[in-house]
């Protein structure tokens, strides 16, 4: 792997990566049981000159800013190296997000160049917000079909031959201090929270997270989660290119697909949310469970030998022999899974672990990349998020008597702000730490254990960030005094990260009464929320709800107010 | 051949029995995500229960950004 603390940018990190590997297999791309693309690094580097020539023709210049809004495919790498190659500042943004979002995202970004596909650009083409970004000056449209209209936008396969100029595009170095990404964490109902990442974040990050888990030629990690995750774009871009692994990008995400690839391209790594994790879990369960009474008591009784045999430390060859139905089913080559996202529940990262599948469990943030700490299976602990990697300093803030406190993280790896937010920056980042805003306290042995949130939000199985001020404007001109939204666990904290769920607290008109009519109206607000965002119950609160003088709630107070009540006695379920 | 029109409603009781939703209950501009309360995986199996029906190939990525059934039974048109 390349010695990361060399280089002063991604871009320069990159571009060596690409010459020192020329001849590995870097990235394939296939869709369903085709394969479309099997690229060396070699010819990886001559797919993305031509983009950063183009994008250079059309004005790119350095610390110019290009979104990327794609689903996991090779051209999405290609862009972002061809972005860094020019000295830009890549935008990833999630491609579930609705047009709306995407505009509003595109402009909040300044973003002056959008690569996206023909599938997603028929959406945002004709969304009416498109005028309001007035920045967007070049948009790339990958798969677009002959003949349709780009209304405006440039065909990828065409860009090569629009410039003027011929040969090498300039390479532009940066320095590790210059900004690298714009991140959006989430608020994109509300306060886009933009995490502002330097070429220093990424390489710190990168250099600490490879110690525990490498990556070598040879080796292949599936891409499953979008790339603009923060772990993907880490450990399915960034992490193998400068190890000289490769990355296979599958077009479908249907589980049988899915399946298949571990075995047909003898999977390394992979990285899940919670939900997939336990969705795998269950298959697995399921398909034990339907093993005949014999078969089955052979298995558990190979499971436990594992287990026994793997306490201190996994042993992946030993696992693979004992069970070696279940490892030939992931290929036969895995080497761990990273699950991350959301807090994932104990009980599923020992299921795994016992079967000889060792499961990388971490926490971090947008804010510091991807990474804090990340379990490093010496021995393996369910029921912590692991030692603080190499060059972390995790420490907790005011613990109570069981040690429990807010998380406040110091490292190479965190953000530099918020893009266009002094005032969220200087509440995040207090001198030079990071405020996590959730509770935690280090065990005995030295590894993190997470208890609870002290932010008023909650992160879903899908690693999906929840604040609720982003889904109040459901509910608004709701035919009573006030509202608002809030996370039952930040009001009543439970010291868990799992179950979380949102309430909405109203405040009713004098001699108003919570009627039948009044909750089918609620619930049918509710259901227009997608299903990861909706609140699960109505509280009834009998006073104004506590305000600043500009009036906005003081959900802090508010909070503490109704902590007092017996949340079981008040919260009527939808 | 299918009309849009057939196509749409085949694609609305596919979904209703699938996810057992009340049979009319489920409406052409309705957001699937919403009115079924699915996830993406769950949106996933909907879209492997429509191509063994239709015997099409209807890859993820031409459904991104895809929430309604009529634009979906569009997708399903065009390929039918």
């Amino acid at each position: 792997m390349l010695d990361l603390s060399k280089y002063q940018s991604m871009g320069a990190a990159l571009k060596d990566a690409v010459e020192v590997f020329a001849s590995e297999v870097c990235l394939i791309e296939a869709d369903r049981e085709r394969e479309n693309h099997r690229l060396t690094y070699r010819q990886f580097r001559d797919a993305a000159m031509p983009v950063a020539r183009a994008l250079q023709d059309f004005g790119f210049g350095a610390t110019d800013r290009a979104a990327i809004v794609m689903t996991n495919q090779s051209k999405w790498l290609i862009a972002a190296y061809a972005i860094f190659y020019g000295g830009g500042v890549l935008v990833p943004l999630d491609h579930k997000l609705t047009a709306g979002e995407h505009w509003q995202l595109l402009k909040h970004s300044g973003a002056r160049v959008l690569v996206t596909e023909y599938p997603i650009w028929r959406q945002l083409s004709v969304a009416s917000e498109r005028s309001e970004a007035h920045g967007l000056q070049t948009i790339v449209v990958t798969e677009a079909p002959p003949n349709v209209d780009l209304a405006g936008a440039l065909r990828w396969e065409n860009i090569s031959t629009i410039g003027n100029s011929t040969g090498d595009p300039q390479f532009r170095l940066r320095t590790r201090s210059d900004l690298a990404t714009v991140v959006y964490s989430s608020g994109t109902g509300g306060r886009p929270k933009g995490c502002m990442l330097t070429h220093e974040n990424y390489l710190e990050q990168c250099a600490a997270l490879t110690s525990l888990y490498p990556f070598a030629p040879g080796m292949r990690y599936l891409s499953i989660l979008p790339t603009n995750h923060a772990i993907d774009f880490m450990v399915g871009f960034f992490g193998p290119f400068t190890c000289g692994a490769a990355v296979v990008h599958l077009r479908t995400l249907r589980p049988e697909f899915v399946r298949e690839a571990f075995v047909k391209y003898k999977i390394t790594y992979v990285s899940l949310v919670p939900l997939v994790l336990k969705n795998l879990q269950k298959g697995l369960q399921a398909r034990f469970e339907a093993l005949a009474p014999g078969k089955r008591k052979i298995f558990s009784v190979l499971v436990a030998v594992n287990k026994a045999l793997t306490h201190s430390r996994p042993r992946l060859g030993l696992s693979r022999r004992l069970l070696k139905q279940v490892h030939q089913a992931f290929g036969g080559e895995l080497r761990a899974i990273i699950v991350g996202g959301a807090f994932t529940e104990p009980e599923t990262l020992q299921y795994f672990y016992d079967l000889g599948i060792p499961v990388a469990n971490g926490y971090g943030l947008t804010e510091t990349v991807v990474a804090v700490t990340v379990n490093n299976l010496k021995p393996f602990r369910a029921d912590t998020v692991g030692k603080p990697l190499p060059g972390m300093e995790v420490r907790i803030i005011n613990p109570d008597a069981a040690g429990i406190g807010e998380v406040k993280v110091r490292s190479k790896t965190v953000m530099s702000g918020y893009l266009n937010d002094p005032e969220l920056t200087a509440e995040t980042i207090v001198d030079g730490w990071l405020l996590t805003g959730d509770l935690g306290r280090f065990d005995a042995s030295g590894d993190l254990q997470l208890l609870g949130r002290k932010k008023n939000m909650i992160v879903t199985e899908e690693g999906k960030n929840i604040y609720p001020e982003d889904v109040e404007s459901v509910f608004e001109s709701l035919a009573v005094k006030e509202f608002c939204v809030m996370a039952a666990n930040y009001v009543w904290p439970q010291q868990t990260m799992v179950g979380e769920q949102l309430i909405l607290v109203l405040h009713l008109e004098p001699g108003q009464t919570l009627t039948e009519g009044l909750c089918a109206e609620i619930t049918a607000r509710n259901n227009r929320l997608l299903n990861y965002k909706r609140v699960h119950g109505v509280l009834v609160m009998d006073e104004d709800f506590p305000r600043t003088a500009s009036m906005k709630i003081k959900r802090n107070v508010l909070a503490e107010k109704l902590s007092k009540l017996a949340r079981n006695g008040v919260v009527v379920k939808l | 051949m299918r009309t849009l029109e057939q196509t749409t409603q085949e694609v609305l009781e596919l979904a209703s029995k699938h996810f057992q939703a009340a049979p009319g209950s489920l409406a052409p501009d309705d957001d699937f995500f919403k009115k079924l309360g699915i996830n993406s995986l769950q949106a996933l199996e909907l879209l492997s229960r429509l191509e063994n029906h239709f015997s099409i190939e209807l890859p993820d990525y031409e459904v991104q950004g895809v929430s309604d059934f009529r634009t979906l039974a569009a997708r399903i048109q065009s390929r039918l």
